[in-house]
Parts: C-alpha cells; sequence; structure tokens
C-alpha cells in the first residue's frame, strides 16, 4: 500500500507543479498582452506618451482622453472578464458532463440569449416608449442576459427530481429546448426587415465594440463573481470525473456541485454574450489546450482556463480592431478562423495519447 | 459680461431646439456615412472636404479611393476616431449607439440628416447636408436638377392610362423569390416612377410563395444589377422564368425585367429624380 502510495504522489506532485508554473507564466502572457491592448489601436494614440505627457502634468487631449479611457480601458477590461468567462465555463461544463465536447450551448444559454437579443432587436420598438426610453441601448444585453437565465433555469427545472439533477436527463433536454428555442427565434427572424437582420448577423459574430463603462459595471460583477466561485468547484469536478456514484462515495456533495456549477456557468455565459454578442470557440479550445499541457486536476485547468481565455481573446480582439482599420472584424470570425485550425493542429500532434 | 453670458445660453438653447443640423463651415475633415450622403457631398462639391467613407459609399467611384471606416450600423469607435474627422455627417440609422455614445463624449459633431423618399424629402436631404457643411447655397443647383426630374417625371405620369404592374425581386436563392413588399426603398422608387408595387399586403422584403407570385400578376420585374453587365443577368433572366409560378404572369409573357444599379435606384440621394424617370422610361417604354 505504502510502495503503491508513493509513485502516485508524486506523480500528482508533478502535474500540480506544472498547473502553478503554467499559471505563473500565462499571468506574465495576459499583463504583458493587456499592455499591448491597452497602447495599440486603430487612432495610433500611443498609451505611453500620453501617461508620459499626464505625469509630466500636461492637460490630455479630449480625444486621447476617450480613445484611452472611453474605449480602450473598459473594453479591455470586458475583454478579459468575457474570455475568461467563456474559458471558465468551459471547462466546468467539460467537467459537469464528463464530455470533452461540452460547452455553455448544452444549457441552452447560448440559444436562450440569442433568442433574448433578436426578440430585443426585431420586437424591441413594440415595447412601450417610456420602457424602451429606460432601457436605452442595453435593451439588447439585458433581453440577451434574461433569455439566457429563462432557458437555462427552464433546463434545470425540466433535469431535477426529488432533489437530484440527470445530467444526462439535461444533456438530452437541452436539445430538445434548444431546437424550441430556435424555432421561436427563426419565427421572429421572419418578422425583421433587412436592417434588423444586418443588426441580427453582425450580434451573431460577436464584438466588443459595444464595451462601455456603463456594460462592463453591470456584466462584469456578474461574471467576476463566478470566476471567484468557480476555483471551489475544482475538488467537486475532480471527483465527479470517477462517476457520480464513485464521487458521492469520497464524500463529495454532488448536487451541490451540479447545481453551483449550472449557476456558475449560465452566470458568466449569460452575462459574457449580453455584452458581447457570440464568440465561440474559447469555451472549448482553452480548456482542451490546457488539459493536453497540464493535466486534467481542475484545482489549476480552472484557473489557467481564465487567465488563458481572457489572453486569446485579448490577440483576437486585437486582431479583430486593427486587420482592417478604421473598419473592424467581428470577432467571433477571428476566435474560429485562429482557433479552428490551431485545435486541430494540437488534436492531430496528440492523437496517440488521445487515442490512448 | 453677463449680456454675453446670457447671449451665449440664449444661442445654446436655440441650436438645442432647432431640428435642423447645426453649420459647420470650418469643418475640413469630413466623415460620411450613408450611400446617400457621400452623393450628396459629392453633388454639393464639397468632395475636397471629405476624409473618410463608410462600406455603404460606393459612388461615385472616387469615393471608393477614401478609407471605409465599415459598415454603418457596426461602426467602431476608435476605427471612426483613426481617420481625425472634424464633423460626422450620417444617414438616419448608423450605430451601434454605443458608439455613437462614445464618438459624441470624444467631442466630434456628428449630424444625423433626415431620410426622405418623396421630392420633398429629398430636397430637404440634400440642404440638410448643405447646411451642415455651411453652404446652403450649394444645395440650390442639385435641388433644382432634382425638382427638375420629378417635375418632369410629373408631366410624363398620368397619362399611360392604367399604371403598370411592377414586382421589385430583391433575390432569387435556389428558386425562393424574395420580393418587396410595402415601406420599403423599392416600394418608394416604384411609386415615384408613376407604377403601382405589384406585391400588395406584405410589409418589407420577402420570400413570396408561389400562389403569391400568381396573383401578384406582375407586368414588370424589376430587380438589381450584380456586378458587371454579362450573360449571367441573361442566364439568370431565364431562371427566373423558369419558375412554374413566375412563368403564369404576364412579365414572363413580355419578358420584362428590368436592371438597375441597387445604390442608383434604392439610394435615395440626388440621383433619385434620374433613376426614377429612368425606371418610368423602362417601365413605359419611353417617352
Amino acid at each position: 500500500m505504502v510502495a503503491l502510495d508513493a509513485p502516485r504522489e508524486r506523480l500528482a506532485g508533478d502535474r500540480r507543479h506544472l498547473g502553478r508554473a503554467l499559471a505563473v507564466w500565462l499571468l506574465g502572457l495576459l499583463a504583458v498582452l493587456a499592455l499591448l491592448s491597452l497602447g495599440h489601436g486603430a487612432s495610433g494614440v500611443s498609451a505611453p506618451r500620453v501617461l508620459l505627457d499626464w505625469l509630466a502634468g500636461h492637460e490630455i487631449a479630449q480625444t486621447d482622453r476617450v480613445v484611452l479611457f472611453d474605449i480602450r480601458l473598459p473594453r479591455l477590461l470586458t475583454g478579459i472578464l468575457v474570455g475568461a468567462g467563456l474559458a471558465v465555463s468551459g471547462a466546468i461544463m467539460q467537467g459537469l458532463f464528463r464530455n470533452p465536447l461540452a460547452d455553455p450551448g448544452l444549457l441552452g444559454v447560448s440559444a436562450g440569449a440569442s433568442l433574448g437579443a433578436i426578440s430585443a432587436i426585431v420586437l424591441g420598438g413594440l415595447l412601450p416608449p417610456a420602457m424602451l426610453a429606460a432601457a436605452g441601448w442595453h435593451l439588447v444585453p439585458l433581453a440577451a442576459f434574461a433569455g439566457s437565465w429563462l432557458a437555462m433555469v427552464t433546463l434545470y427545472g425540466i433535469a431535477t427530481r426529488q432533489g437530484r439533477t440527470s445530467v444526462a436527463t439535461m444533456l438530452l433536454a437541452g436539445i430538445a429546448l434548444a431546437a424550441m428555442i430556435a424555432a421561436v427565434s427563426g419565427l421572429i427572424i421572419y418578422r425583421a426587415d433587412d436592417q434588423q437582420l444586418r443588426d441580427l448577423t453582425f450580434w451573431g459574430l460577436g464584438s466588443l465594440a459595444g464595451a462601455s463603462w456603463v456594460k462592463l459595471l453591470a456584466a462584469g460583477p456578474v461574471i467576476a463573481a463566478a470566476l471567484l466561485v468557480s476555483p471551489f468547484l475544482a475538488w467537486g469536478l475532480n471527483g465527479l470525473a470517477l462517476g457520480e456514484a464513485s464521487a458521492a462515495h469520497v464524500g463529495i456533495r454532488v448536487q451541490r456541485v451540479k447545481t453551483t456549477a449550472i449557476l456558475t456557468t449560465a452566470a458568466a455565459t449569460g452575462a459574457s454574450v449580453a455584452v458581447s454578442g457570440g464568440i465561440g470557440f474559447v469555451g472549448i479550445v482553452v480548456p482542451h489546450l490546457l488539459r493536453l499541457l497540464a493535466g486534467p486536476d481542475h484545482r489549476w485547468l480552472l484557473v489557467n482556463s481564465a487567465l488563458l481565455g481572457a489572453s486569446v481573446l485579448l490577440v483576437a480582439d486585437m486582431i479583430s480592431r486593427t486587420v482592417i482599420a478604421p473598419a473592424e472584424l467581428p470577432i467571433g470570425i477571428i476566435t474560429a478562423m485562429i482557433g479552428g485550425p490551431f485545435f486541430l493542429w494540437v488534436l492531430l500532434s496528440n492523437r496517440r495519447m488521445l487515442d490512448g | 459680461m453677463i449680456g454675453r453670458v446670457i447671449c451665449a445660453a440664449a444661442l445654446a438653447l436655440s441650436s438645442a431646439l432647432s431640428a435642423q443640423a447645426d453649420p459647420h463651415p470650418d469643418a475640413q475633415r469630413v466623415l460620411a456615412i450613408g450611400g446617400s450622403v457621400t452623393e450628396i457631398i459629392y453633388a454639393l462639391g464639397q468632395q475636397d472636404r471629405l476624409i473618410a467613407r463608410d462600406t455603404t459609399s460606393s459612388y461615385p467611384s472616387e469615393a471608393q479611393e477614401l478609407p471605409d471606416v465599415g459598415y454603418m450600423r457596426a461602426l467602431s469607435s476608435e476605427g471612426v476616431l483613426s481617420v481625425k474627422p472634424d464633423l460626422i455627417l450620417s444617414e438616419e440609422g448608423a450605430g451601434p449607439p454605443e458608439t455613437i455614445a462614445v464618438l459624441k463624449e470624444a467631442g466630434v459633431p456628428f449630424e444625423t440628416i433626415p431620410s426622405g423618399t418623396d421630392a420633398e424629402g429629398l430636397a430637404a436631404k440634400i440642404e440638410a447636408v448643405a447646411e451642415a457643411l455651411g453652404v446652403p447655397e450649394a444645395a440650390a443647383s442639385p435641388v433644382k436638377a432634382l425638382r427638375a426630374d420629378l417635375d418632369h417625371l410629373a408631366e410624363a405620369t398620368g397619362d399611360e392610362g392604367q399604371p403598370k404592374r411592377v414586382m421589385f425581386i430583391l433575390s432569387l436563392q435556389g428558386g425562393r423569390v424574395m420580393a418587396s413588399g410595402q415601406g420599403t426603398e423599392a416600394d418608394a422608387i416604384i411609386r415615384l416612377a408613376g407604377a403601382e408595387n405589384a406585391v400588395q399586403g406584405v410589409e418589407g422584403y420577402k420570400p413570396l410563395t408561389d400562389e403569391a407570385i400568381t396573383s401578384a400578376a406582375p407586368e414588370i420585374v424589376l430587380m438589381m444589377k450584380r456586378g458587371p453587365e454579362d450573360s449571367g443577368h441573361a442566364a439568370a433572366t431565364e431562371a427566373l422564368m423558369a419558375i412554374p409560378a413566375m412563368a403564369a404572369t404576364p412579365a414572363a409573357e413580355s419578358g420584362a425585367v428590368i436592371r438597375m444599379d441597387g445604390l442608383y435606384l434604392l439610394g435615395f440621394g440626388p440621383r433619385t429624380g434620374q433613376a426614377a424617370l429612368e425606371l418610368h422610361d423602362a417601365i413605359y417604354g419611353g417617352a
């Protein structure tokens, strides 16, 4: 027994070590990318120069101030939170469903959010003017967030019987629910005029272009709270990897882990999709890559997913706003265009490991 | 001193109250958003002050050489600021609203030009652009030309008897006819040209069922030119008339398909009078 335990202990220690080292590297990477992101943009306003000017006591030009503090800074912070939120949600879902292809879409969150956004874009004009004025341009993000939660709560209700949530029911009911939601979305899209159709298309491609302090203050705390809760799920998700029954035998409160995982994911994804539209691929690629690099231990996987997810989104966003400047390419196109081939390359070069 | 403050306050108030665009005669770096606004700036002879445009501004061809800040409903705030405009002239509907709010915050004057699809609305549109550029007198000549075209059109229409039934087809995807109902630019230009929209009781651009096509019974089909003139159009016409429901319409019998450039036909800018006249002549066989 003792003889068997020793190497296993060392192996686990190795992995944990790797995870920690990776976290330090990723934190450094994120810091560098954040500075780069703040310093670069279509307008050529240089962050270091403005900062030096400011420190020297010079007045900052209004345009420079707006570009740095009202455009780039909220956009940077939104990008970090959204990237981290999407990647962590992906990692949690893959752990919960014990399926490498799982993503928050399985909770109906994405379908619900897009139904909300579509309703707001197409039917928003039918609301009473007073309500419309109060909601302003926050109508679409609010509706997307509400839609994602409504879908998630419905699905959770369907899959939970006598205080026990069946993950299998959730998976299958999620497919049915997504189909129904898509049908309703289709019905509303049919009513849309061509301007609204354009808006819908752009919303679906995702963008951080709409980032503002107001949106950040609304969505940021929700995503941040989910990110802070996520490390507490690590132990439970590690246990669930053994299967639900075994996890319960090693003392994990399975139902509580499930509920927390679902709520955390819905909060992070719902708020992310609300501020940035549909940004695909981050939630699947990032956790996978980290599992290949440092193993499936959730204690570091979740933290590293947050860091790498944020970094990936910052890189994608930098490309999105500079490659065809002064115009901007929707970020969802870039995450898929770069993420897809890269992911395929990682998979193929690790094929033996995956098959084994 | 106090008098000056009151005077300034009154000025600010009056400019806030007036719906008209504020004049910016000193603006030398103008960004045009919307194809018709760009066209109007050229028609006013103010193109030297134009430094950038959006994706929908494709006419005149010189405009395409200017930097493109993206599609008018998906503008990026930093992208727009990067061309350093000192005046932004935009059609209605530019967005997203977050971007517009940031641009206003950045202190760049942003003037929205009201849209119009009839003679008065179009003249007001041209005048609003001229006003915003601080050259109200420059509007006289394009407005006069526009009115002359529309007057000419008014004279020409009316003696044809029954107006012809025109169906505007936006696209033919997989044999499915996407046609224009009411409330669209296509509907407006058809009416302006003295014809009747064959598709009634439908809002916007909608796919039509075969039966709806047959009962709409268009005498003429109106479509947009796609790319350079080539044999593709002939093939497209053949494909259109091969749709069984279409084959039963008067338009198929006479083979009457009119094709015009999209922005020219639907842009509602300074060339609209000319476009409507051309469409009228094409429908009624010339004057």
